[in-house]
């Protein structure tokens, strides 16, 4: 069986080093909280101007003046700080922040990601993913291995506007977990119950040894 | 020099032309200038361009100057909320220059500090760094991007003094203080004006000499996405 997005969340999580400061995208990132083993610790970043993001809040409590880079409602924690956003930007194009995990529509072997954008449907805009792509010391993309119609989404070359080139490091399936590495990708993991013959089938990348 | 005005109407007068470029703070609906926004709504300005990192949603924030078609372009990083934004921007009727956050950010704030333009690796090999001038920096790659420059600058912040000294809550600062900072003219929306030296001058977030014009208001503060998590048995 395939990973779900749980489970997906659950290994990403175990790319976090106790420590450090990290950047969760929406989508299946927002999951990874949930999975932080026991004994490491993690300051979250949200680019809107804070560190130390905590959990949502209960009903009722919600401050339409503490929202995250999702505009989702959260809370603080005793270490949160907040600051603007030029400030929150200099720590990620400073290289302050150690990752950022984020959903993808497509990552090519040379580590090419296309996430903000779909010419002529779906115009929304880069927010700042281009901005930490470009800036966190590692880009760890989450996502589903194929899109709705079967099609891999693990290409040769991207063929959507591009968010970064050769930004990706390590990318996490419903299928395993790859590196970019020189020539292509390396299989590190897969899901369980998934071969490799399914993982190569699902891939339009080189698969490198 | 007297900052305070009696409302946002007053604090506009004699600032706003068409074609004007407005730097506006807020992040989503979260910080938002919606007074100001209004007055700027019932005064009739036209041919805007607008910097801001969003554009509010449908009826609300700058949503409001989308549909009396008030904004002429936008200079935004994410815009995803608003279908009003997408229907005109699809059609033709509005000009959109996106940028990255953090580079909306820093032009922001480079305007602010006289700095006309800085190298950012954000955007290189994207379409962002098209007809951009590229440089090269201890081997890796940088493109220009300039400061922004605006004829106004429209934030909110919580409190201020009657100085304008202000401070801002939780996420609720976000693009104001860059913002603020690259305007020729600011004028600020606060929640509450207090009477100098009842704020710490060691927790002063934006100092007084960014802003020119000073309101106070009650703010609706809607809140986008109300998420929520159960409570315990």
């Amino acid at each position: 069986m395939p990973w779900d997005r749980n489970q997906m969340a659950a290994r990403a999580a175990l790319e976090l080093e106790d420590g450090t400061y990290v950047n969760l995208g929406i989508g299946i990132p927002t999951l990874v909280p949930n999975f932080i083993p026991e004994g490491v610790n993690v300051t979250l970043q949200s680019e809107n101007g804070m560190l130390g993001m905590g959990p949502f809040p209960y009903e009722g409590d919600e401050d339409p003046d503490l929202i995250n880079a999702g505009k989702q409602t959260i809370t603080e924690l005793p270490s949160t700080v907040y600051f603007d956003s030029a400030q929150s930007f200099g720590m990620i194009r400073g290289g302050k922040i150690a990752a950022a995990i984020l959903g993808a529509m497509e990552v090519a072997e040379n580590g090419d990601l296309a996430n903000w954008m779909i010419p002529g449907k779906l115009v929304k805009g880069m927010g700042g993913a281009m901005d930490l792509v470009a800036g966190v010391g590692r880009v760890v993309v989450v996502m589903d291995h194929t899109n709705k119609h079967g099609d891999s989404k693990v290409l040769k070359a991207c063929t959507l506007p591009l968010t970064g080139t050769g930004v990706v490091n390590r990318i996490i399936t419903n299928l395993g977990v790859l590196d970019v590495v020189e020539g292509g990708l390396k299989i590190l993991e897969l899901a369980d119950g998934v071969t490799e013959a399914q993982m190569r089938d699902a891939t339009e990348a080189t698969i490198v040894d | 020099m007297k900052k305070i005005y009696g409302s946002a109407a007053e604090a506009l007068d004699g600032l706003l032309s068409d074609g004007m470029l407005i730097a506006a703070g807020g992040f989503g609906l979260c910080g938002i200038p919606e007074l100001l926004i209004d007055a700027i709504v019932a005064d009739g300005v036209k041919d805007l361009t607008v910097a801001s990192n969003n554009a509010g949603v449908d009826g609300f924030g700058l949503g409001k100057l989308l549909e009396t078609r008030q904004i002429k372009k936008m200079m935004s990083s994410y815009v995803g909320e608003n279908a009003e934004f997408m229907r005109q921007y699809l059609s033709g009727e509005l000009e959109l220059e996106f940028n990255p956050q953090g580079t909306l950010a820093e032009r922001m704030r480079s305007g602010g500090c006289g700095i006309p333009g800085f190298y950012t690796k954000t955007g290189v090999g994207t379409q962002i760094a098209e007809g951009k001038e590229h440089k090269d920096f201890n081997g890796e790659t940088y493109i220009l991007e300039e400061g922004i420059f605006a004829d106004l600058a429209i934030v909110k912040a919580w409190k201020a003094d009657e100085t304008g000294n202000a401070i801002f809550r939780k996420t609720a600062r976000n693009f104001n203080p860059p913002a603020a900072m690259c305007g020729k003219i600011c004028v600020m929306e606060v929640e509450e004006i207090v009477p100098v030296g009842t704020l710490d001058p060691d927790s002063i977030h934006l100092p007084g000499i960014y802003v020119h014009r000073l309101i106070q208001g009650a703010h609706e503060k809607r809140i986008e996405k109300v998420t929520t998590r159960a409570k315990e048995a």
